[in-house]
């Protein structure tokens, strides 16, 4: 705006265009992404599904050694009573050996109970191992078909494309052997 | 130009004003008397919801319309909007049974409500519904304000002020009128009729045909009270009700609740509570929206203006 | 005719490879010229672009939340009002919406019957939007009924009932229109389908539309054509700016609307859910529809050789001609009006039939409101028969009788000065090839 003395008349008028253009062009794109906001943010998770999150899962009838699978917000919950070797197995590993390092004890609120999402965090897949007969991988936890990523019995990665741990629900015990997931 | 722009606006007008008149006709087509107008909190374009008197509306729904009338779309969770906590909600939520399942041995089991269970029916079907009520099954509840008309106003003039207890004189003298009129009209048609019928067979019995004298309409008697009406057995008076025959009786009775705050819990409160409940539970975004649209209209009326302003500048050059 | 110009590298480098640019600016751009003097009647051509754009964009995430079973849609619909995200925002922009996209376009519609826009060389673009008109009615209807409420349902079975009035296969077309024996959820799942798919057919008509419009450009308010540079001037920045205006004006009414008085144009029974074992009382179609019910409905009686009692049309087939025939007339209307002067303004005697006309269609929408019987039903056929004759009796009367007001020479000098009166008798010979 080095407008000169001389063409201040002619310039005054050019500046109130630019101004109205400005402004017009400047309150058209905050309205236009304003309007767009709500068509975006209706496809994000409705409030019904946000409410439906909770499971109780009775764990009294899971032997030791035994694994079940449970469902949360759709997807399959691990639930694996593991044997004290396992625990202890699942320890020995020392954290800078891990892909993603995380302890065992901070993955867990009671030892024996390893309660995980089962969903392989390289690309979605069900890992294998909650059934009898079915491939554990080469750590003895669990193994994914789909591009062969291999979890130790903590459910932590440890070869594979998979890049992090299978991650742990939320939840609580609300009595000595019934859960919350979350 | 601005003479076009004129007659846009006009054409505008008066297509909306063919809309003003296309909804209130059909209300008129009801023939009844005219639902009274209340005053609400909701209306106007600040309005929101009373939420003391919703959640009292709350309470008379609970005590006094559960036990025939459903909500279907309300899950306990909805019931933060009128101000509960979360655990005054788990608390109301685990006052129901829900049934759920199938467990892991495929039967289906009874638990406490949770604040994402929808608040229980009284009835498990719609026939189940009308076999327990006369074969009238009583309405779900959730948008009854927006499926009436008259909305909230016929609702709190129903249960409030439309009853055989509670009608005015003056509603009630209305009614007759307008009956008694209708009665009168129907007659006068009849009798048009008959006389018709008549002529035709006075002719054929004039030329030796044998015909079947027409019977004369009976002269109508006037609407004097509500059982002139004649309404069907097991039907209860209300005023507002289209027919005036309604089959649920007369729902709220002085006290019939005790509202914890303490407010008298008169007949016309409780209908005045329970309408402001079921306006919140039909239009549970209201709030949201006219907060919402306040907003949108300056921002546009704004910006019209300096797109008008650009407008002229641009065009200052053109004759 | 420069040729499109600009600095910018990439928008070069695009505009070598596929000219869009150059075609924009063509099309709407500063390349494209226009008459001068368009009023703001103008403005409802685009604007019901716009209102397409707007409801193709909400429909497109309703039919993401929505549910076409009968067991579900109307608790679907509930759902996207309480727990989807801006859920009653989005349905209630794209109820409304259709509303107001019928406002635009019978206001646009109405613009095109006084300034003779209808008439040569404009009568493919003119019968183009007439498919545009149908296609909307068609498109208006089939959305209604996805809520599955109680006029949804009733609303469709007595419209799909119409066409049992035709003879002999009037049965089989209905059934087969259905996929059963009563409106149920085939009929639902069919019509979701085609409320998704006509959308995008009008998008394709509307193209056409456009394209013929520039063949031509646009009529305008004095109705003659442009004669030279001197009438002329570019679409961008004056129209683009003037439509924008308009837009904003239109908003502003659109959003009072969708955000104070949202279920006004509607009607409370649809919000009780759809029960094919009762009527409601009163069964109204949308507002916009209301013009066209009342000429349904005032064809209350048989049509046939009078004195025989031979019937060669019953009222029900009657009512149903009559109505697709009011908008089949709009078809043929560039050849019913032969006056050769376009703009009602220098037509004296066409522009009080022509106020007749628009009064007389907002008095058949009052009147499809209202029972169809006694007073009412008599107005809807006055009505009918006014409808009928401006088109098919008026209009080409008064192309031989009536004689026009002098036209200005050019759009640039609208008002005759002085020596007018030379011209004043001259036959009219205005639009004779662009």
């Amino acid at each position: 705006m080095a407008e000169t003395a001389t063409t201040a008349q002619a310039g005054s008028g050019e500046t109130r265009r630019d101004f109205l253009y400005l402004a017009a062009g400047a309150m058209g794109a905050v309205g236009a992404a304003s309007a767009v906001w709500p068509l975006i943010a209706s496809m994000n998770p409705s409030a019904e599904v946000l409410a439906l999150a909770s499971t109780e899962v009775d764990l009294a009838p899971v032997a030791e050694g035994q694994r079940i699978t449970v469902t949360w917000r759709g997807n399959p919950v691990f639930i694996d009573h593991r044997t004290p070797a396992q625990i202890e197995q699942a320890n020995a590993v020392a954290l800078d050996e891990l892909p993603d390092p995380e302890a065992d004890e901070a993955r867990v609120v009671k030892p024996e109970w390893l309660v995980m999402i089962g969903v392989c965090t390289h690309l979605g897949c069900v890992p294998l191992g909650q059934k009898t007969g079915q491939s554990r991988g080469e750590y003895g936890g669990w193994f994914c078909p789909c591009h062969g990523s291999h979890y130790d019995t903590s459910g932590r990665i440890r070869k594979g494309p998979a890049p992090t741990n299978l991650p742990v629900p939320p939840y609580e015990f609300t009595a000595d052997t019934t859960i919350v997931i979350g | 130009m601005r003479k076009g722009f004129l007659f846009g606006l006009a054409a505008l007008a008066a297509v909306s004003g063919g809309l003003t008149a296309a909804p209130q006709s059909v209300q008129a087509a009801g023939e009844g008397v005219p639902v009274p107008k209340f005053d609400w909190t909701f209306s106007g374009i600040f309005g929101t919801y009373d939420r003391a008197a919703a959640q009292r509306g709350l309470q008379v729904y609970r005590e006094v319309c559960a036990g025939c009338h459903s909500l279907d779309y309300i899950a306990f969770r909805n019931l933060a909007d009128l101000g509960y906590s979360e655990d005054e909600i788990k608390a109301m939520a685990a006052e129901a049974i829900v049934v759920d399942g199938p467990n892991d041995e495929g039967e289906m089991f009874e638990r406490e409500g949770l604040p994402f269970d929808y608040f229980p029916a009284p009835f498990p079907n719609e026939k189940a519904a009308a076999f327990a009520n006369n074969g009238a099954a009583p309405p779900d509840l959730s948008l009854m304000t927006k499926a009436r008309g008259a909305g909230p106003d016929y609702l709190k003039a129903l249960m409030g002020h439309g009853y055989e207890d509670q009608v005015s004189e003056d509603v009630l003298q209305e009614i007759f009128t307008l009956e008694t009129d209708k009665r009168v009209q129907a007659y006068e048609l009849a009798l048009e009729e008959y006389q018709h019928k008549l002529e035709v067979y006075e002719d054929k019995v004039a030329d030796g045909i044998e015909a079947n004298r027409p019977t004369e309409p009976e002269q109508p008697l006037p609407v004097e009270s509500i059982e002139d009406l004649g309404l069907s057995d097991g039907l209860s008076f209300n005023a507002y009700f289209p027919g005036y025959g309604i089959a649920m009786a007369m729902p709220l009775f002085e006290d019939g609740v005790e509202y914890a705050d303490g407010t008298p819990a008169t007949v016309e409160q409780m209908a005045y509570d329970v309408s402001n409940f079921l306006m919140w539970t039909a239009e549970p975004t209201l709030e949201e929206r006219k907060g919402m649209g306040i907003k949108v209209l300056i921002f546009l009326i704004v910006f019209t203006g300096i797109l008008y302003a650009a407008k002229r500048k641009v065009w200052a050059d053109v004759h | 005719m420069s040729g499109f110009q600009s600095n910018n590298g990439v928008i070069r480098w695009i505009e070598h490879r596929m000219p869009i640019f150059s075609f924009l600016d063509h099309s709407v751009g500063s390349e494209y010229p226009s008459p001068k003097n368009l009023s703001y009647l103008w403005n409802f051509g685009s604007l019901a672009g716009i209102t397409l754009v707007i409801m193709i964009a909400t429909g497109i995430l309703l039919a993401m939340q929505y549910t076409a079973h009968v067991d579900h849609a109307f608790e679907s619909v509930e759902r996207i009002m309480r727990d989807v995200n801006y859920g009653w925002l989005i349905r209630y922009i794209h109820m409304n919406g259709a509303s107001f996209f019928f406002i635009v376009v019978y206001i646009h519609i109405f613009r095109g019957l006084y300034y003779g826009s209808y008439k040569a060389p404009r009568e493919l673009l003119w019968m183009l939007g007439v498919v545009i008109l149908l296609l909307m009615m068609a498109t208006a209807f089939m959305g209604y009924v996805l809520p599955w409420g109680q006029m949804s349902f009733w609303g469709a079975k007595v419209i799909t009932n119409l066409f049992s009035a035709i003879p002999f296969f009037g049965e089989t077309i209905v059934v087969w229109l259905w996929g059963g024996f009563t409106v149920d959820n085939p009929t639902l799942n069919r019509f979701f389908a085609l409320h998704y798919l006509l959308p995008f057919v009008i998008v394709g008509v509307v193209i056409l539309h456009i394209w013929a419009l520039h063949r031509f450009g646009s009529n305008n308010p004095v109705g003659i054509d442009t004669k030279g540079p001197q009438d002329k001037i570019p679409f961008h920045p004056y129209y683009t700016v003037k439509d924008a205006f308009g837009l904003g004006v239109f908003l502003v009414f659109f959003a009072a609307v969708v955000f104070y008085i949202p279920n006004y144009m509607g009607h409370a029974d649809n919000y009780i859910p759809a029960n094919p074992l009762s009527t409601p009382a009163h069964i109204v179609p949308e507002w916009y529809f209301l013009p066209f019910y009342a000429i349904l409905r005032a064809i209350t009686f048989d049509i046939g050789i009078p004195f025989t009692g031979v019937v060669i049309i019953e009222a029900k087939l009657g009512g149903v001609i009559a109505m697709f025939g009011a908008i089949a007339v709009l078809f043929i209307l560039p050849w019913l009006d032969r006056s050769p002067v376009r703009s009602g303004r220098f037509r004296p005697i066409f522009r009080i039939f022509f106020v007749l006309l628009f009064i007389d269609a907002i008095v058949l929408g009052y009147a499809g409101s209202q029972p169809a019987e006694g007073l009412w039903l008599a107005i809807a056929q006055v009505s009918t028969a006014y409808y009928f004759a401006y088109f098919l009796i008026i209009l080409p009367l008064l192309s031989v009788f009536e004689t026009p007001k002098p036209l200005p020479t050019s759009i640039s000098e609208p008002v005759l000065r002085g020596g007018g009166g030379t011209l004043a008798g001259a036959p009219a010979k205005p639009m004779e090839k662009a």
